[in-house]
């Protein structure tokens, strides 16, 4: 199919002793002589992706990479960027049509430049029909006008993680299921000198998801689903009062934390309880550090509490991955995107990200890795819990600049750190939005 | 005869008068203009191309990957109003001012302590360049660590010092105004260097008879520095606080690394503010605007200089004004 150099035959040895013993490389020859996608002849890909924080999950995707090279003989080069930086370098490609054929995203990133995304329809067609079918979530991140522009690989889900000796020590053997409760818990944990943290400052992961949780569980949306700006509500005050009263309680510095603040603070001891993703736990459970292991044997996940809006009301961090159309290798992105999600490669992967990542396929529900270990247990729903970007309005590059911009987070950072009154803070939001939504 | 003379030199050039294109070739005047065309093509090319489109873009609605509609003065209007516009406006300029007057405060002083005759003296000044050489994104990375709430090794040694109490951590980056003081700080720190070694630089053009001369008048050492190193070290100055001026004026990665513009929007610069509404917000006309907003002052800095250095008592430092 290819023509095979020196470099390509040391490449391919190296590819097939790397997933040597898994016996997918005859599976992986089968999938691409009967796969519907067919890459382009002497086709080379690059793919920009997120920096991993689960060690094995990268390892295994890379594995997955070396298994499609050895398959289609499609060399696949990955780079990586942090969270904060593959947005940028995205925008920047699309704008000037170069750079990476696939980019796997955060949020709605896609949605800033739709006309710039091949369109996917079959390859989601495809992989919903022989899966069990994509969750909502998938369909609101992967579709515009009708066509798919991205496939939702997965989400990330972030929860409420805490120690639970702490929790303990305050009197509680939970995390309270509801707002009223959970503020109780808050202010029970810093009586005893282990306060409660959440990043209101530049962390697009964690940050959006307190602020997003905080807005929706009390009822309030940034706009109805006619794009109407509603966040001059009497539910949006109510969330702010009850943020300020929460903020009351957390770890100084909050304001300014970043996505990785909070990591350091709860593996340090620093805090009882934050929002994260399963990362924590993850990087703990298998550390050198017996502290570590300790923390990791004394903490576990609880779901977002609900709030007055009386069902789960979450933004988890979806990671669209998507083909750029000035790409000259449509079919080889199609083709490296229908294959990892092909339950031989996507279930060890999902094992191997240990909840981390949370797939957007019916089918994966039975993975092991929901019931292996029951502290993973809650991000199994993290699809499914998850209410898309910019609700309730479509997603769209609307909703994705207002994300980007951190509207809402800052809306509540303006208000929690005393820069701005309820009506001020609001009245910031709903100029900044009535801008993005005109 | 004259009329026949006429006649030939419309027929013809004249013997020895070049054609308009032999002219355009041989002609050296219009030589000097074909060798400054490379240089020409060069500036257009990366300098007024960039800037225009920045201009023009900043009267449009362009987005990402979307060029835009020409929307006049909107984005410039919109941004007049827009609080967290002139905040960073207000703190750029509070930043340049107190982070260019200590820079020069502190580089002048050390400049002059370097020119001494001190032991280790080439090490010394090799050492003072360490903050210039590393790179920005290091440094900030370790002032984000040293400023850190938690984890700052300052709160960490006031409290083993006794003087703070434990539970009571310094909220450096978290307090938008310790914070803004922060990233004023570690400009200062990282801007000295190149303030002092050019001064050095300067100081060492200075003619020691010129002291000699000062001090057999009497002179004390304020007066030294008063009436001959001063007068003489003017033109520099004058450049060097022009660069410095401009370097803090657009700074981007210091902040950038540290903060991010937080808490609230407080440490953002002009430049950073850009960043965040052309390209992370996907919002490129609004991002320009904010760009072409810099520009006004940016060009009163070169005006300064650009005027200062025409004077020719600045030059030679015959008067001291």
């Amino acid at each position: 199919m290819t023509s095979i150099t020196r470099r390509s035959l040391v490449k391919s040895a190296a590819a097939a002793g790397a997933i040597a013993g898994s016996g997918l490389t005859d599976w992986a020859r089968a999938w691409a002589q009967a796969s519907p996608f067919r890459p382009e002849q002497g086709a080379q890909i690059s793919l920009l992706r997120w920096r991993r924080f689960v060690e094995a999950e990268d390892a295994q995707f890379n594995k997955m990479v070396a298994a499609f090279t050895q398959a289609t003989g499609v060399r696949v080069n990955v780079s990586s960027e942090s969270f904060d930086d593959v947005q940028p370098k995205a925008s920047v490609a699309a704008n000037t049509g170069t750079g990476p054929d696939l980019i796997w995203s955060l949020y709605s990133v896609p949605h800033l430049f739709p006309q710039k995304c091949l369109d996917v329809s079959d390859v989601a067609d495809y992989l919903g029909k022989k899966y069990g079918g994509w969750v909502p979530l998938a369909e609101a991140y992967g579709k515009t006008g009708g066509k798919w522009i991205s496939i939702p690989v997965a989400v990330n889900g972030g929860y409420i993680n805490y120690r639970i000796s702490m929790l303990k020590a305050a009197g509680f053997n939970e995390v309270p299921a509801d707002t009223k409760g959970f503020l109780e818990m808050a202010k029970a944990l810093k009586a005893k000198g282990t306060p409660v943290g959440f990043p209101l400052g530049r962390a697009t992961g964690d940050g959006n998801a307190f602020a997003h949780w905080l807005l929706w569980s009390h009822g309030a949306a940034q706009v109805d689903e006619q794009e109407k700006i509603t966040i001059n509500s009497p539910e949006t005050r109510a969330a702010l009062t009850y943020a300020k009263q929460l903020y009351e309680t957390f770890i100084p510095g909050t304001a300014a934390w970043n996505d990785s603040n909070n990591n350091r603070a709860f593996l340090s001891g620093e805090i009882s309880l934050t929002a994260n993703g399963i990362s924590i736990y993850a990087a703990a459970k298998i550390s050198q550090d017996a502290k570590q292991r300790e923390i990791a044997a004394d903490m576990d996940h609880a779901f977002w509490p609900t709030g007055p809006l009386g069902r789960p009301a979450e933004i988890q961090l979806a990671f669209p991955m998507f083909g750029m159309t000035y790409s000259r290798y449509p079919n080889a992105c199609k083709a490296f995107m229908a294959f990892i999600l092909e339950a031989e490669q996507y279930n060890p992967w999902l094992e191997a990200a240990e909840g981390y990542l949370t797939h957007m396929l019916n089918a994966y529900d039975s993975n092991p890795v929901w019931t292996r270990d029951p502290k993973a247990r809650v991000f199994r729903e993290s699809a499914k819990r998850s209410f898309p970007a910019g609700y309730k309005g479509p997603i769209n590059e609307k909703a994705a600049t207002a994300i980007a911009d951190f509207i809402v987070v800052d809306l509540f950072a303006n208000h929690c750190t005393g820069k701005e009154d309820v009506e001020g803070a609001i009245r910031l939001a709903e100029r900044q939005l009535r801008r993005i939504y005109r | 005869m004259a009329d026949a003379a006429i006649a030939r030199s419309d027929a013809r050039p004249a013997p020895g008068e070049p054609s308009a294109w032999q002219q355009l070739k041989v002609n050296r005047n219009w030589l000097g203009f074909w060798f400054m065309v490379p240089a020409m093509a060069f500036l257009v090319l990366f300098l007024v191309y960039p800037l225009g489109k920045g201009l023009w873009m900043s009267f449009t609605d362009a987005r990402i990957g979307r060029e835009g509609r020409f929307v006049g003065l909107e984005n410039f209007e919109w941004l007049s109003d827009d609080s967290d516009f002139i905040r960073a406006l207000i703190f750029t300029l509070v930043f340049t001012f107190f982070a260019s007057a200590v820079k020069f405060a502190i580089g002048l002083y050390l400049a002059l302590l370097l020119n001494n005759n001190l032991p280790f003296k080439a090490f010394i000044r090799s050492v003072v360049l360490i903050p210039f050489i590393v790179p920005t994104v290091l440094s900030a990375v370790a002032f984000w660590w040293i400023f850190d709430t938690q984890f700052s090794v300052i709160t960490w040694g006031l409290v083993k010092l006794g003087i703070l109490d434990r539970g009571s951590p310094i909220n450096w980056l978290g307090d938008p105004f310790l914070a803004q003081c922060v990233v004023i700080f570690a400009n200062i720190w990282r801007g000295i260097p190149f303030i002092a070694i050019t001064l050095l630089a300067g100081l060492q053009t200075v003619s020691p008879s010129l002291y000699e001369a000062a001090t057999l008048d009497g002179a004390s050492k304020w007066q030294n520095f008063r009436y001959v190193t001063y007068p003489l070290l003017t033109p520099i100055i004058a450049v060097v606080m022009t660069f410095s001026v401009l370097f803090t004026f657009t700074d981007f990665q210091l902040i950038w690394a540290m903060t991010r513009g937080g808490p609230v929007n407080a440490t953002h610069l002009m430049a950073t503010l850009s960043y965040q509404r052309g390209i992370l917000g996907g919002n490129l006309g609004e991002g320009a605007a904010i760009a072409i907003s810099m520009v006004p002052f940016l060009l009163a800095a070169i005006m300064f200089s650009w005027f200062g250095l025409q004077r020719r008592k600045w030059q030679q430092g015959e008067n001291n004004d």
